[in-house]
């Protein structure tokens, strides 16, 4: 063995530290160059090295060695260019001669801290484990005692209320020859809306690509319009294209506002000029992904187009900040937003805040539960995702979305107030694929929509990241996919008109799986909100926790 | 072997079943029909309807008195239909024993003889003065098991209660049942069932005609001018007598056929509105009578809006009606108390009306017909011909998905109320 002391690099990493190790196959490389030219992260670049070949010829061992200079591909050494894995070198790869594979023994998270600056990234949580959503059951079928509903063939209304639903006893009613009539237009009814229970969350235009964000809308659009399933999309803190906003589309889409006030300037300008008021307005108190933090649009992703719509110079960091600055009191503060932004279109959009799961979320709920105006709560649970945030953030704060949404829903149950104020519950919905079940599992709990954002971008448009810290390079803008970033370079590989039509399959689907889900629980003409009875679960603590049954 | 069907807009079993010629007959005597018959090979193959095992319900509503036995006939007569496994009946307008006591409120309740000492001491202390008691001669030997005591008792109300107005004197009704409730459900020593003027009780485990034997109901004691039975109590939980329809609440009774898929919502939103007489829930069915007491008492909507509100119409379909904006607004607000599930509910409202009503896909049958001056609400036509034989069967009718078929208090006519006409 050779003395340690011929070793010098002791401070220096080697790949085996690395979470994903490049396989490259010599014998199948083309030295082409296009997986050094399209790596994100310049984790492999084009190299030269020697190579000593010694063969014999004849019948003795006759050793000659020669010596030559060879093209190749190598990982960089350094961590600051790690392999995602993305595999975008394996993607353009003509000869199937280089691979990413994941290195379960890595130390990424040791090193990643360079010059002091924590580790951030985009993404999600990197739990790979099952999440609870995903153990809850549907074990409440309609069989003998009752017919099951057929969901090709009976009529289902799979549709959800967002908005402050007044209790009967307050409807401005009376009685005119046994029909019930208006009684007068003095008393105030909140705006309501009817969307399908799936919505797609709030992700900004800064942090999609314009095509990606695109491919969104016009999805949605053809879903309201033409296949008559109204999914509501929210904007994420940034607002949009002015076209956009005074065109009749607007009534699609929930505009956001979160403490940076990003895209709001272009909002109220355009105010006057619109021909729909928005679905929605949501006020982002907070991220699942990233309780606490702040918004944050890398400078590298301010260019142009997004410079424009936030009203900001190109090329600056774009924070918002962790709270609202004028944020005072939940009682003040939110009250006060929550009346500014209904004032603003004449109380005719429903208004409410959204904030991250947390334990304090029932104080939240119920100082909303007095507050007339408030139109909905909207949780987001740590599985939440994020374009920017400190890993920290992502992987290790916040509250799960299940007993978040459970709690809140029980709680507003004691007061009778379960169908005034609806919930929407964010994070993790579709984490590992089942988008409708997911939704039919929370809504069962106590939700009445939910909201997702990861599961469209996996499923819209290819989204290489994953729960093993796969790619999560949204925050650098040099998603390889061309879904968060601003660099036309990279968002020209993604089609648009590809995004809507897999967004049409997304929601059409998730509605045929919802019916398939209801259908046979009997249930079809409103949505099983709090339909408790119908979810089992294998775990004793978690069905008590939930107050559902446990079944194994 | 077979799947689900429906024929009519009712809910049928579709079996293929083997028979032989000489087992057509007997079949048919029951209410299974046989709708085609082909021949296969040497055997004859028989495609049969044979209703699901469902609960069944007989409502009678009349401008005479006339006896519960004609309820449990009826039962009898659509036995295929029910296991036999109990029997509730609530009257109303009662004549009887009980003609000269109409201003009175009759507790009706099963009690231990522990049970009936703590009941006698909890309405001496509260000041109700027993005017009147009935109990039914009970006939042994017919495999029943009698419980200690079946009481039917009519009070004068306290000193204090007399002076108050109607609806404070229910509310002082309602809260007695409660609380003997309370007194007697651990051990089950009482079950309360009503307590209120004119209207009686009567609930016991078995089969429904061996209970009217069992009751002696055929002696002319128990009389009414409309009578709602059901029988087969709950098999989706333990057989328990606060489980066994119809329920009732404030002069309001319902009574269901089928399983309410949304139970748990609707119980939640129910127990939120902070009536203390929104409880038991031992049956999924009870919700029914407590939606009808909410609707029409105290949101005091008119009766049709209950079928508006247990199973509400499509948007389209609310456009087209003269009430739109407030229907829209009664749907959103109400949209907990969506039934969803296979039901039919027959029951009445305090003033003698009984109604029907069906589930929004028509998942249940019903059948109403009968004369001026007598109408039977049934689960099937076999019921009504046990009651109403001489009636035209031509005017019977079959309430569908939209219909409410009420008949008013005398039972002079019936009315189907449409609710996409509104």
């Amino acid at each position: 063995m050779e003395s340690t002391s011929g070793i010098n690099e002791s401070n220096e990493l080697s790949l085996a530290e690395f979470p994903y190790i490049i396989r490259w196959r010599e014998d199948r490389c083309t030295r082409c160059g296009k997986c050094t030219a399209v790596c994100p992260t310049r984790a492999i670049e084009p190299t030269v090295f020697l190579q000593r070949r010694a063969f014999s010829k004849g019948e003795g061992p006759n050793p000659e060695v020669t010596r030559e200079v060879m093209q190749g591909v190598q990982q960089i050494n350094d961590l600051e260019r790690y392999c995602t894995g993305c595999a975008t070198c394996s993607f353009v790869c003509p000869n199937v001669a280089i691979e990413p594979e994941y290195n379960p023994h890595h130390k990424f998270l040791f090193f990643k801290n360079k010059g002091g600056v924590p580790y951030k990234r985009g993404g999600r949580r990197n739990d790979p484990g099952v999440s609870t959503v995903d153990q809850l059951k549907f074990s409440r079928i309609s069989m003998l005692t009752d017919p099951a509903l057929d969901a090709a063939r009976h009529e289902f209304y799979v549709r959800t209320l967002l908005g402050r639903v007044m209790p009967a006893e307050d409807l401005p009613l009376k009685t005119v020859d046994d029909k019930l009539m208006l009684s007068g237009p003095s008393t105030f009814i909140p705006p309501v809306r009817e969307i399908f229970p799936i919505r797609i969350g709030s992700m900004s235009i800064g942090a999609l690509s314009p095509n990606m964000w695109e491919g969104l809308a016009m999805g949605i659009t053809y879903l309201n319009e033409v296949e008559g399933i109204p999914v509501a999309m929210a904007t994420g803190e940034g607002g949009m294209p002015p076209r956009l906003l005074k065109s009749r589309f607007l009534k699609y889409f929930i505009l956001q506002i979160a403490s940076g006030y990003f895209g709001w300037d272009e909002i109220i300008h355009a105010l006057p000029h619109m021909q729909e008021d928005p679905l929605a307005i949501e006020i982002k108190y907070g991220q699942g992904a990233k309780p606490g933090d702040g918004g944050l649009l890398m400078a590298y992703k301010v260019l142009n187009l997004i410079a424009e719509i936030r009203g900001v110079p190109k090329y600056v960091d774009l924070a918002s900040p962790p709270t609202h600055q004028t944020k005072y009191s939940i009682e003040e503060a939110v009250a006060k937003m929550i009346q500014s932004m209904s004032m603003a279109w004449g109380f005719r959009v429903p208004v409410y805040p959204k904030i991250s799961g947390t334990k304090t979320a029932t104080a939240v709920l119920n100082n909303l539960v007095r507050n007339p105006y408030a139109a909905a709560l909207c949780i987001d649970g740590e599985d939440g995702g994020t374009g920017a945030a400190y890993n920290v953030s992502l992987d290790k704060m916040g509250h799960p979305i299940v007993s978040n949404i459970r709690d809140c829903y029980l709680d507003l149950v004691a007061q009778g107030k379960q169908n005034e104020l609806p919930l929407i519950a964010a994070g993790g919905m579709g984490k590992t694929g089942n988008l409708a079940a997911n939704a039919a599992a929370m809504i069962m709990l106590g939700a009445s929509a939910v909201d997702t954002g990861k599961y469209i971008m996996q499923a819209a448009a290819g989204c290489l990241g994953d729960e093993y810290n796969r790619c999560n390079i949204c925050n650098t803008g040099r998603c390889p996919r061309g879904i968060t970033t601003q660099d036309p370079k990279l968002y020209r590989r993604l089609d648009p008109d590809k995004v809507a039509e897999r967004i049409v399959d997304i929601f059409v689907s998730a509605n045929v799986e919802l019916k398939k889900i209801f259908a046979p629980m009997g249930r079809s003409t409103q949505l099983p909100i709090g339909m408790s009875d119908g979810l089992s679960v294998s775990n004793k603590e978690t069905a008590e926790r939930l107050k559902i049954t446990y079944a194994v | 072997m077979g799947s689900i069907g429906q024929v009519n807009g009712a809910s049928y079993f579709l079996c293929f079943k083997e028979i032989t010629e000489l087992a057509i007959k007997p079949l048919t005597k029951v209410p299974v029909r046989i709708y085609h018959l082909m021949s296969h090979f040497t055997k004859i193959v028989v495609f049969v309807e044979v209703k699901t095992s469902l609960c069944r319900l007989s409502a009678i509503t009349s401008d005479s008195y006339f006896s519960p036995m004609e309820n449990i006939l009826a039962l009898e007569t659509m036995k295929e239909g029910h296991d036999g496994s109990g029997l509730g009946l609530m009257l109303k307008d009662l004549g009887g024993v009980f003609a000269d006591f109409k201003d009175y409120p009759i507790l009706s309740c099963i009690c231990s003889d522990k049970g009936l000492d703590m009941l006698d001491e909890y309405m001496t202390q509260l000041g109700f003065e027993t005017k009147f008691s009935w109990s039914p001669s009970i006939k042994t030997g017919i495999g029943i098991k009698p419980r200690d005591h079946y009481i039917a008792r009519a009070y004068d109300y306290p000193s204090a209660v007399k002076g108050l107005d109607w609806r404070a004197k229910e509310e002082v009704l309602t809260q007695t049942r409660l609380d003997l409730r309370r007194l007697g459900e651990e051990d089950e020593s009482i079950f309360a069932f009503s307590f209120y003027p004119d209207v009686l009780a009567l609930k016991e485990v078995g089969d429904p005609l061996q209970l009217g034997e069992f009751f002696s109901l055929g002696n002319g004691q128990l009389e009414a001018r409309q009578i709602i039975a059901q029988g087969r109590q709950n098999t989706n939980y333990d057989i328990y007598l606060y489980a066994c329809h119809p329920f009732f609440i404030q002069g309001y009774a319902t009574m269901t056929n089928g399983e309410n898929t949304a139970f748990v919502p609707i119980k939640e939103f129910l127990t939120g509105l902070k009536n203390p007489a929104y409880r038991g829930y031992n049956s999924d069915s009870e919700v029914f009578a407590h939606i009808l007491h909410y609707v029409d008492r105290t949101l005091g909507y008119p009766l049709t809006y209950y079928k508006d509100v247990i199973t509400p119409l499509s948007n389209v379909e609310i456009d087209g009606r003269a009430d739109a904006k407030a229907l829209a607004l009664i749907k959103r607000s109400l949209r907990p108390l969506c039934i969803d599930g296979p039901n039919a509910v027959v029951g009445f409202t305090p003033d003698g009306t009984v109604f029907m009503v069906q589930d929004a896909k028509k998942l249940r049958p019903g059948v109403v017909g009968g004369r001026s001056g007598k109408y039977g609400l049934m689960s099937e036509e076999c019921g009504l011909d046990s009651v109403l034989p001489e009636r035209d069967r031509d005017k019977d009718i079959f309430p569908m998905k939209y219909d409410m078929v009420i008949v008013p208090p005398g039972a002079s006519e019936v009315i189907v109320w449409n609710q996409l006409q509104g």
